[in-house]
This record gives structure tokens, sequence and C-alpha cells, in this order.
């Protein structure tokens, strides 16, 4: 069934075009890798979806509405949420009141301006369940900014998570970790989302990670979308092997 | 499974509370024994402090400088002597229940203007609002006095209960404001204690932190902006409103932009990174102006002096560095 689809998506700056009639399609229930070098489209495409960026033509259809010129406030509604490359935190906020924020949001409990909002039992347990999840939650009274990168990563999908949205779009979750790390994040992430059945798209560089957890593959190249396939059909179509290598496609 | 939410407490501590209680015992205490001259001073330290406490929902919690505060503050207080002027009102109560309402829609009025834009653009928009107000009450002399301002003498306390005629009425309205002023402050900082710890408050500090992030979590900025700027600007006029019968009198100088300037200076001082800064900013602003004003002529430089230190020297204002000194001298928790 098909979740998120962009039909001829298109957005141009100057010369460049980071979405050239982008179709796009995401199915519910899986989890999508995204790729491609850097300037491929990947964050613009995901920009577009998420009303970071505004179309210059093309449709946003999502759950069979189309969305293409609502606002970040409708998308979220909608049940689309995101992370950042950069990671985006409230850094002057504690790990539990980043992610407690993404719930009282979600619940349109920010509007409560007489009640003290650790008092909101529901909302601490949930918080404490998703920190819980990510495993993050001995460090609930930390503050933000203090986290390691590794942690922050993890707090940023999960304050994106604590939305429950029904797509939630990573880009480069694993960049800036080290190795070892990467796997950590990934295997919590990808068990997060799933157990939580929730569609995810991740944008991602790192083709070990790609390909151990990806039901589906799409690479992207100038604005366009090169192959679409399994982990296994991706590993063996050559034009996605030339371009990872650096190699023109007319060679 | 539920999380055990009990392993953190985030409830707020019984000895914040305690320390709160002891502060207002201490200050409720404090009349017989420093004199008149003195309770006077400290009436004024509260009402800054309210003023600062209002400003600092914008700076410290919403990361908004305003350098238009001085507008409310006027507001507020032209408010009060126009209810006295033209409509006979004496009363302290009904000053504060009707000019608390005309503050938070000059407020909202600014607001709305302001809120649109953030940084530079933000501090010059109030600004800008705030001299509009102040070329009004000097050029509207009719209205408002112009220069030579509008008098207010001492109203009435609690519904009329408490009058101050006859001999040492002034003595008696300087001990007996204070405690109105008291009351007035310790419902202010209860009021706001909550406002900044609620789930709006938070989203104001989210927004602070990181407006982007906020807004893809679904936040709606313009408008919790504008509800934190009306909160700010009514906490404000509040203060213009206790200050304008201590004062006796209201001139245009309470609209002009060094006022402004101060309310800034106070937040600073304390602190406006913490709850408790602006409140102590505002007292210890007071006592610094009054000192430096009787010192020396060249009070203005003694003042600037003074900031250039405070930012040199205690960027994070008095209560932030005591804190900061707190942390570093207390001994560490051992991790089980």
């Amino acid at each position: 069934m098909i979740l998120l689809q962009t039909v001829d998506l298109r957005k141009q700056f100057g010369e460049t075009r980071a979405c050239d009639n982008v179709n796009f399609t995401v199915n519910k229930g899986e989890f999508l890798s995204l790729i491609g070098s850097n300037g491929a489209g990947k964050t613009s495409l995901v920009n577009l979806i998420s009303a970071h960026l505004t179309p210059d033509s093309g449709q946003i259809l999502f759950e069979g509405n189309d969305i293409t010129f609502t606002t970040v406030y409708e998308r979220i509604k909608a049940g689309i949420a995101r992370s950042f490359q950069i990671v985006n935190l409230f850094d002057g906020l504690s790990v539990f009141d980043n992610v407690a924020m993404s719930i009282f949001s979600r619940d349109g409990k920010t509007v409560k301006i007489a009640a003290l909002a650790e008092h909101d039992q529901d909302v601490r347990n949930e918080t404490f369940d998703v920190l819980g999840q990510f495993g993050l939650k001995s460090m609930s009274a930390v503050l933000a900014g203090g986290l390691a990168q590794g942690e922050r990563k993890l707090l940023d999908v999960a304050v994106a998570y604590a939305l429950r949205p029904k797509l939630l779009f990573l880009d480069e979750p694993t960049s800036g970790v080290s190795t070892r790390d990467k796997s950590q994040i990934m295997d919590t992430v990808s068990s997060v989302v799933r157990a939580g059945a929730v569609t995810a798209v991740v944008i991602e560089h790192d083709m070990d990670v790609v390909f151990r957890y990806s039901d589906r593959i799409v690479m992207m190249h100038e604005g366009r979308f090169l192959a679409d396939g399994t982990p296994e059909e991706i590993k063996v179509n050559k034009d996605v092997a030339n371009i990872l290598l650096g190699v023109p496609l007319s060679a | 499974m539920k999380a055990d939410a009990s392993q953190i407490s985030y409830r707020p501590k019984l000895g914040l509370a305690a320390a709160s209680a002891l502060v207002l015992l201490v200050l409720a205490l404090l009349p017989p024994y420093i004199g008149l001259y003195q309770t006077q001073l400290l009436t004024y330290g509260l009402v800054a402090a309210i003023a600062a406490l209002g400003f600092n929902l914008l700076l410290g919690y919403t990361g908004l400088l305003s350098f238009g505060h001085s507008a409310f503050f006027g507001i507020g207080a032209y408010s009060v002597a126009f209810l006295l002027r033209d409509a006979g009102i004496h009363s302290m109560e009904l000053y504060i229940l009707l000019g608390v309402p005309i503050a938070a829609i000059t407020s909202a009025l600014f607001g709305y203007i302001c809120v649109r834009h953030t940084r530079i653009f933000f501090g010059i928009l109030t600004l800008a609002l705030s001299q509009v107000l102040y070329s009004l009450a000097l050029k509207l002399f009719w209205l408002t006095g112009g220069t030579d301002g509008l008098r207010v003498p001492r109203p009435t306390l609690l519904a009329g209960m408490v009058t101050f005629t006859g001999a040492g009425a002034f003595q008696r309205f300087i001990n007996g404001y204070y405690y109105y002023v008291l009351g007035v402050f310790a419902i202010s900082v209860v009021i706001m204690w909550v406002i900044v710890h609620s789930p709006f408050g938070k989203a104001l500090q989210a927004i602070r932190d990181n407006e982007t992030r906020a807004a893809f979590l679904g936040i709606r900025i313009s408008r919790f902006r504008w509800v934190a700027f009306l909160i700010s600007g009514t906490f404000t006029g509040l203060a213009g409103i206790l200050w304008v019968p201590l004062n006796g009198l209201t001139t245009p100088e309470v609209l002009y932009w060094p006022f402004s300037g101060e309310i800034v200076f106070t937040a600073l001082l304390g602190g406006f990174r913490n709850f408790t800064g602006p409140i102590v900013g505002g007292i210890v602003f007071t006592y610094l102006k009054t000192y430096a004003v009787a010192t020396t002529e060249y009070w203005q430089l003694l003042l600037g002096v003074v900031l250039v230190l405070l930012v040199m020297l205690l960027p994070t204002g008095i209560v932030g560095a005591i804190s900061a000194l707190y942390n570093k001298l207390r001994p560490k928790e051992k991790s089980s």
C-alpha cells in the first residue's frame, strides 16, 4: 500500500536541478534507504516532502491526499516527521524535555500555561518509555548540549519518533559517528522503528548500513532516480556501482 | 510496559519552596530594621524585579531581546494617571484591574507587529514602537502634560480600607505600600514560575534553542512568541502601575529608550539564563543606580563601566556566577 507518492516533483536552484521530475513512492511499513553522492538531491527531496522547501512544480500525495502546498504544521499533523543531517536539538533543555516536547506538541498540550509540565504523568511515562527504547533513559536529566555525538544522533531520532509519525525521514542518522557507534545507532533505530510499525526513509552514505537494514533502496543522481530495488538488486546494479566508485555512467 | 517514572524526580524541590518562603519572610520582616528610606528603595527594587521578570520571559526563555519594554512600563504608569485624572479613580486595585488589560492590549498590538522578526530586526522594531509612544507622550501636552508629566497622589489600598491622609501619611504609605508591592511581587513570581515550567514555557525554551526543530515538532513559532510577548509586556505594565504611586509622578522619561536599556541592564546584571536572575538584578540595579546618582553627576558613566565589567567578568550575571561557584564547590555525588 502506497503511503507517500510524489508526481513529477521538481525543484531548481539557479541552474542546478535538485529534483528533476521525481516520481517517488514509499510503501507503508517499509524501511527504505535513499542513497546517492553529495548533491544528488536526497536532502532536497526530503525537504520538499517535509515542507522545508516549496516545489517549483509537481505533486506530493500522502495517504492519497494532496499535501503539496500544506504547511510544516499540517504535514506533522498528517503524520510526517523528520530528523536532520546536522543534529537539531534543544541544547538548553534536558534529554527528557527534548522528547517530552515532541509529545506535548503532538498531543496539543503546549498551549497549557497554568499547569506544570512535569506533573503530566502520561507524558512523563511515555517520555521515559521512548528514552528507554533508545537507550537514553539514564541520561534523562542531562542537558542535550552535553551529550556525545552518538547520543545526540539517537536523541535526534527519538525526538522525531516521539511524534509517533506514520512516515519518518532520517537524514544521515549515523553521520559523524564512529563505525562502532554506527551499528549501535542503526540497530537501535531500526528495531524501534520496526517495533513501532513506523514507515522510515533513511538518507545514508554508508553502504554497509544501507544493505544491512533496508527493505528497499532508491538511488538518486543529479536530481533523478537512477535505481530502485531490494538490497540484492541494488548490489548488482552497474549504474549504482559506477556512481559509488566515481566512474561516469557512460564509461 | 510502562517506564518507571519514579527513577528521576522532576517534581519541584521542597527546598526551593522553603527557600522562597524564607526570602519572603525576611523581606516581610525588614522594614522596621532598615528605616523608611531603605524601605522605599526596596519597594522600587521589587517593582523593578517584576518588570525584569516579565522582560526575561522574552529574553531568557524565548530568546528575543526587546529594546522597547519602556513602552509597557510607561503605558502602565500613564494608565494610572489617566484613570485618576479622567475617571477620578483612587483605588490601587482598580488601577491594577483596569491598567493591566490596557498594558496587555498594547503588548498584544506591539507583539503582533514585532514577533514576525527576530534578532536585531525584532530589537529595532520594539525600540521604534516604544519611541512612537515616547514622542506622543512628549508632544500631546493636552493629554499627557508633556515633559511636566502627570501627578499621581497616594492611592487607597485594599478596596479603600487603607487610606493615607493626615499626619504621618507619607510614612504610613511607604510602609503599607511596601507590603502591598511585596504581595503583588510574590504573586507575580509564582505566576511566572508556573508559566516557565508549564508545557507552554518549555515550548518557548525549545523555540529559543532551536526554532527550526521546534517548527518541525509542530510548534507554531509566531503564535507562541506573540503570547510570550503579550505576557512579558503585561508584567512590565503591572510594574509601571505599581511604580507610579510610589514615584508620585509619571513623565515621558519612562517611555524613553534609556529606560528600556535599564530593563535590559537589570536582566543582564542578575543573569537572564535563570529564573531568579532578573529578580536579583532588579533589586541590585535599583540600589546601584540610586547610589551612583548620589555619588557622582557622571552616574551614567559609572553604570556604563559596571555594564562593561559585567559583560566581561560575569557574563552569566550575579545569580549565574553564584550558581556556577556553588556547583564548583559542592561535593560531587558518588555514582552507585
